[in-house]
């Protein structure tokens, strides 16, 4: 029984790891920019892609490089290669689409429109480059198994949980002591009075969409690694269950959205080992509804006033 | 002949003229589906626009409430006239059929409209980017609800109301699905824009503009929002009675957040807050997906990208907030109704 929930809690706890590593970028560039970024999940489908062609370069399957090379250096050469790639692309997406419709002063719910089409476009245009078929992501690290409590854990699963605080304590660091956090936070609160400060608003928000893109695309590396099977929709889902987690948590503070991660994922986890799979979607979600209708604004979410 | 008549008897005209083509032939069984698919589409823009164009809401969650109303109207047709190894053997015989269809329909609604309490309740205390989360989830709880009924085949899907249409058809020989999405359309266009210009409607665009000043003004937010998520959603469950009888089968694979997202699709590109414009850029939406088809997976990336121009260069949408009277206000002397 003891092993069975320690299993499960380590199951939840990895689960956990993603949806909060992509609930941070959904957070971190709704708190400055008030933006729900609905592409954010089809950036971490993106940087999946990307972590399988980086690592598949590095093993030598193209040709450009020579075979041989031992796992862990290619798995050191990907990860920061996949998270600038991916940050890049989450960049190029705010440079051409989200920052023309800002300057231009636009209704904030066109630029969420916006988002949810790039995601779409980002989806399709993989299904129509790649086609269909789905891609196994290569092993690069072989797994190693420890037992903790009669209960297993993988060295790969160790590693996503790992890495997720970390990412959430680095994460947390930025934002409440360096400059640089202190400017989004003051982006975050009145983007008008900013500049007028010698605050470069549109370095700042760059750098927001860099952070956030380049966790989804870590996150996007460590799911592939757990879970070897690619296809252009895997984003969707996960994407719009972490954007509800971060909303529960309290979107805008960064603590909500890594704790509302792991609150999905605990519950998902519970559900399913209770009751069955199929009804996870169905009673987790409930819950979270419930949730928010005794918190409107969420667990960490402060009530911002209105004037009127 | 009075000129305020006109629209009525325009529109009974068109019927009559799509009946009369379909009899001769010229509007094959393709032409067919394909003016009923833009007719539900239309609906579903059209109520959809209530919830977001004029009241200013984010709901995208919209295809739940259609997979309501396809399950429910279904589900009570096949009671009543088909029966199934689940239900028991059909209760009334086929030839009440045709005159018990308009209340399979207002099941759908009915459904619909109670379940679009569960978005309306929330909405109370939230707005904005939570409604949104609140809609999402919606959408998502009733997808994987109907995953999980067994009666109604979970994710294998449900079937058995062709035979109703079929029956009817056979003692009508009349377009029968056709008829009614028109008469739904129609319906739906005059319903929501007698409740969105009525006094008591103005609330919902007052909402809009503020809330806080809206209720100050004594308007009861609560009780309105409930009315037009009430009304938004059961029209949408309309559109899904009509379509779960036009294709004859329904699976909770149908009411994705894609379905959603095109719902959203046609209200901004149409614009928010104008009712021909949903109906007119359900049409464009439409034609789009038809000529599109030979693209593909390509469709899905090109008509994205046709949205994200049209934010970018016409954020308003085709129409604006305006009406088509507004942009041609000699069509005002054809309304009873301003």
């Amino acid at each position: 029984m003891l092993e069975t929930i320690i299993q499960q809690g380590i199951n939840a706890l990895q689960l956990g790891s993603y949806y909060s590593l992509i609930a941070l970028g959904y957070c971190l560039v709704y708190g400055v920019l008030l933006l729900i970024n609905f592409a954010h999940g089809d950036i971490f489908m993106v940087g999946a892609y990307i972590a399988f062609f980086c690592a598949t370069a590095f093993l030598g399957k193209f040709g450009y490089i020579d075979p041989g090379m031992p796992g862990w250096i290619v798995l050191a050469l990907t990860v920061p290669l996949t998270m600038l790639l991916t940050s890049g692309v989450g960049v190029f997406i705010e440079r051409v689409a989200y920052r023309p419709l800002r300057l231009k002063g636009a209704n904030r719910l066109y630029v969420v429109i916006t988002a949810l089409m790039m995601g779409i476009v980002l989806e399709y245009g993989n299904l129509a480059m790649l086609g269909a078929s789905r891609k196994s992501f290569p092993t690069l690290v072989p797994r190693t198994i420890f037992e903790i409590g009669g209960a297993t854990v993988t060295s790969l699963k160790l590693a996503a949980i790992v890495t997720s605080f970390l990412v959430f304590g680095l994460l947390q660091w930025i934002v409440t002591r360096t400059k640089l956090g202190m400017a989004m936070r003051a982006v975050s609160y009145d983007k008008f009075a900013v500049p007028l400060m010698g605050i470069p608003l549109d370095i700042i928000i760059v750098f927001t969409f860099f952070l956030g893109s380049s966790m989804a695309g870590l996150a996007g590396l460590l799911y592939a690694m757990n879970f070897p099977v690619l296809d252009p929709f895997m984003g969707a889902l996960v994407g719009w269950k972490a954007f509800i987690a971060a909303v529960v948590g309290g979107i805008g503070d960064i603590r909500g959205a890594f704790i509302g991660g792991f609150l999905l994922a605990f519950l998902e986890v519970t559900v399913a080992a209770t009751f069955s799979s199929e009804l996870r979607d169905l009673i987790s979600f409930t819950i979270l509804l419930g949730i928010l209708s005794w918190k409107p604004t969420g667990l960490f979410g402060k009530p911002r006033t209105t004037k009127i | 002949m009075s000129l305020r008549l006109t629209t009525p008897t325009a529109l009974c005209a068109l019927l009559l003229g799509l009946v009369g083509l379909t009899q001769i032939g010229i509007l094959g069984q393709y032409e067919q589906t394909f003016l009923c698919t833009m007719g539900i589409y239309m609906i579903l823009a059209a109520s959809l626009n209530l919830v977001n164009g004029y009241m200013g809401e984010f709901s995208c969650g919209h295809a739940g409430f259609m997979a309501v109303g396809a399950y429910t109207a279904s589900i009570v047709g096949v009671i009543l006239f088909v029966g199934d190894p689940n239900f028991g053997p059909a209760l009334l015989p086929m030839e009440l059929a045709p005159l018990a269809f308009p209340v399979i329909l207002a099941a759908g609604f009915a459904s619909a409209a109670v379940v679009g309490l569960l978005v309306a309740i929330p909405s109370f205390k939230t707005r904005g980017d939570y409604l949104a989360v609140i809609t999402l989830a919606a959408g998502y709880i009733v997808k994987s609800a109907l995953e999980n009924i067994e009666v109604v085949g979970g994710p294998r899907g449900f079937m058995g109301m062709k035979k109703v249409t079929l029956s009817i058809e056979e003692t009508f020989a009349v377009p029968w699905m056709l008829i009614w999405i028109f008469i739904g359309v129609v319906l739906t266009v005059w319903l929501l824009r007698r409740f969105v210009y009525s006094t008591y409607g103005k609330g919902v665009m007052a909402i809009h503009q503020d809330e806080v000043a809206a209720e100050i003004m004594s308007v009861n937010t609560n009780h309105m929002k409930l009315v037009a998520f009430m009304l938004s959603s059961g029209l949408a469950g309309l559109a899904g009675g009509l379509y779960a009888y036009l294709i004859g089968f329904v699976n909770p694979a149908s009411f994705t957040i894609l379905r959603s997202t095109e719902c959203l699709v046609m209200v901004y590109l149409g614009g928010m807050g104008s009712l021909t414009g949903s109906i007119l850029a359900a049409g464009i939406f439409t034609i789009l997906l038809e000529f599109l088809k030979p693209l593909e997976q390509l469709k899905w990336v090109a008509i994205p990208m046709l949205l994200i121009l049209l934010m970018q260069f016409r954020p308003e949408g085709i129409m604006g907030n305006r009406e088509l009277s507004d942009v041609f206000p000699k069509l005002k002397r054809f309304y009873r109704f301003k």
